[in-house]
């Protein structure tokens, strides 16, 4: 994995106030992403506006599709052109990608996502903010496959989560999401952009070897094949159907078990390098409260309320939702009362605590179907019902 | 025998396929075969530098055809080949890009992409395999199948109307439109010569029997047959207006060039018309090629 600056080009270095949706597209353009394919859908509009606007200074190009099933498309296209691409949806557009989200899955393209969440199903609440998409991230093209998702909960994270996604994808080969919502989208706040010079990139994994013994399917020492990009002279295949090393399709079972245990499994080996969690008095803590973007803003307040009433509460707040942090919740479960869940929807990411915690510690969903924030006290009550 | 008499003359057009995965999956007597050897015919011809152009299908018979041509060639998913090639070559714009895929491909499931591509004038070329059904699937009705002719989801014949291609191209704006049957060998290659070397969106629809399903479904014999049909109906009309160009079925196939004019690209009118507006904060993108 190689790290460089980025170029200055892109980096609009300094103090600024902005809302989510902006800091998304500003942090792309920090990352080095210079094309971007879009289709406008509130409430994440905003950024393919912002993207339009400073991509002709910066060098790039910006295209508004015919759909979402076209923006994805053209993004795997550009990746195989050579750029570092991004694109942003909400509910519906994120709906129309997943087929081709499987097909970056299947052929390995490095891409980042931003869903600013929005209350469904279908049109569902097109201006007010849920969390319902997060197992439609996970799970929601077909077939079995490891997809990398963050979650940010303020502007300024919208910036170093995109960052940070570009570098992730690039590492692994893999589509990350940035899946925020309408809350931070629209929330204005302090955006602190460092100079280029502190932003560190990962570089595309080139291959730098002997043409004739390029192999666009042969994985390296850490599992993940060299990248080229079309033009080169290497007169290379790609498919969505599943392949051997050369990138040919081979259909029978024997390769499929191949092909798609490596696709799982690069992220999977890998978790821990990948995820990030903030953690909170979890050492003495009996109940846990489990949350991410915006909702663990909301968090914030039931449990200093409930710390105030003599509860020994920590949190953890999932930066990294994709992959799960599997591993730290088995552990924790031995040893909490109960994990207290609250996120806007009518229960998604709580399926996993609870699947993780195996039975040794209840996972008490808060939900809220969408349309706004929790009420802190509805957490509270869950938080003092968990300790009883 | 000498030894040296064992070893056959290499067909030219061979350096241009993935001779590693022959034999291919097509049915004896499959048109997409000749149409493939035309366009490998047509690369060989031309005179630029075949690392520079990249070929992308859809999903298909035809869209196979990406895995079969030694170039840098990708095999997306069904009807997304268009938008696919629009951010290959957005990227690049050094690169020739081809899309190569089938009628369901490019103008059912991505009919959309299709006319909005060639509304944008991007710098593509779409090569469309016509066999008039969807033959991967078993030979379900398309949206070209001529009206009362038989497919598997159309058993008591087609009732819809199909579309004519080349009016659609033309009338979303492309700015190269011919179309030929699978008979027309050397005129294909001609074609695809000559949109090679034009920067725009151009397309070439070829009709191609399909042996397996269209054919036998509607009793119409066998690949020979077929080509004797093309033979017998088609009729060269270079210039012809492409509202006259509808098909009815094993009705008469007006074939030829119909459009061939200059416009500036997408790319053109983005360099142009932001450079006007931002002078010199404008970084012109990949001008010096597409
Ligand atoms: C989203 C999606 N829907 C349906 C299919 C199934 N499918 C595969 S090929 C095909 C039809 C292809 O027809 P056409 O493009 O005309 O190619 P042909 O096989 O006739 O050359 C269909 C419907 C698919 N692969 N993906
Ligand atoms: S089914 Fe039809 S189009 Fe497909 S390979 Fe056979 S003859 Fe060709
Ligand atoms: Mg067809």
């Amino acid at each position: 994995m190689k790290k460089v600056k980025a170029d200055p080009k892109g980096v609009l270095t300094g103090s600024h106030y902005l809302d989510g949706d902006y800091a998304l597209a500003e942090g792309a353009l920090a990352a080095g992403c210079r094309f971007f394919a879009g289709y406008p859908i509130t409430p994440s509009t905003e950024t393919a506006e912002r993207f339009s606007e400073r991509i002709p200074s910066v060098g790039g190009v910006f295209i508004q599709m015919e759909d979402e099933l076209a923006s994805i498309s053209a993004l795997i296209g550009a990746v195989w052109g050579g750029k570092k691409v991004m694109t942003v949806t909400s509910g519906p557009g994120f709906s129309l990608m997943m087929e081709n989200i499987g097909l970056a899955c299947m052929m390995e393209t490095p891409l980042v996502i931003a869903n600013v969440q929005r209350g469904g199903p279908s049109t569902g609440l097109p201006t007010l903010t849920g969390q319902q998409d997060m197992m439609q991230a996970r799970w929601g093209s077909h077939g079995d496959y490891e997809i990398i998702a963050l979650s940010p909960d303020s502007p300024q994270e919208c910036f170093d989560l995109t960052i940070e996604a570009f570098n992730l994808s690039e590492t692994f080969r893999v589509p990350t999401f940035v899946m925020t919502d309408e809350c931070v989208g629209h929330m204005h706040e302090k955006v602190v952009i460092p100079p280029a010079d502190k932003i560190e990139l990962v570089e595309r994994k080139w291959y730098k070897g002997p043409k004739d013994k390029y192999l666009p399917y042969k994985l390296d020492k850490d599992q993940i094949p060299f990248m080229i990009k079309a033009g080169d002279d290497y007169r290379f295949h790609t498919t969505g159907l599943t392949h051997d090393e050369r990138g040919y399709p081979v259909i029978n079972a024997e390769c499929q078990d191949v092909c798609v245990r490596h696709l799982v499994d690069k992220i999977t080996t890998n978790a821990d390098k990948i995820i990030r969690t903030e953690e909170e008095e979890i050492d003495t803590a009996e109940i846990i409260v489990i949350s991410y973007g915006i909702t663990s803003r909301v968090t914030t307040k039931a449990v200093q309320q409930a710390r105030k009433a003599g509860i020994k509460v920590g949190t953890i707040r999932l930066i990294t939702v994709w992959p799960f942090p599997e591993k730290r919740i088995k552990e924790l479960a031995k040893k909490v009362k109960a994990f207290v869940v609250p996120e806007i929807n009518y229960g998604q990411i709580v399926l996993e605590v609870e699947r993780c915690a195996g039975g040794q510690a209840p996972a008490i969903l808060v939900p809220h179907c969408g349309g706004g924030v929790h009420d802190p006290d509805d957490i509270f009550s869950a938080i003092k019902e968990a300790a009883k | 025998m000498k030894e040296e008499d064992h070893i056959e003359e290499k067909n030219p057009i061979e350096t241009l396929l993935r001779m590693d995965r022959i034999p291919h999956i097509w049915c004896p007597g499959c048109g997409i075969g000749i149409v493939v050897t035309s366009f490998a015919e047509a690369l060989r011809k031309s005179e630029i530098d075949l690392d520079k152009v990249a070929v992308v299908s859809g999903i298909g018979c035809t869209g196979r055809v990406a895995g079969y041509i030694k170039l840098d060639s990708f095999h997306t998913t069904h009807g997304r080949a268009v938008p696919f090639a629009t951010g290959l070559k957005l990227a690049n714009p050094e690169l020739k890009v081809i899309v190569f895929s089938g009628d369901g491909d490019i103008a059912g499931i991505g009919g959309n992409h299709f006319i909005h591509a060639a509304r944008r004038n991007m710098d593509i070329m779409v090569i469309c395999v016509n066999n008039f059904n969807y033959a991967m699937t078993g030979g379900q009705v398309a949206a070209t199948t001529p009206t009362g002719a038989n497919a598997s989801t159309a058993p008591y014949g087609n009732f819809e109307y199909p579309f004519s291609l080349p009016y659609l191209a033309e009338a979303s704006g492309a700015t190269y439109v011919a179309r030929w049957t699978a008979l027309h060998l050397r005129r294909v290659t001609k074609s695809i010569q000559e949109a090679l070397t034009k920067r725009g969106f151009s397309f070439i629809e070829v009709i191609t029997p399909c042996v397996t399903l269209y054919a036998r479904r509607n009793r119409l014999g066998d690949g020979l047959n077929l080509l004797k049909y093309y033979y017998e109906k088609s009729e060269i009309q270079h210039g012809a207006d492409t509202r006259t160009l509808d098909i009815s079925y094993q009705g008469k196939l007006i074939v030829g060039k119909f459009v061939d004019k200059e416009k500036p690209t997408f790319l053109d009118c983005m360099n142009e018309h932001l450079a006007k507006k931002l002078g010199d904060k404008y970084q012109p993108y990949g001008v010096n090629n597409g």
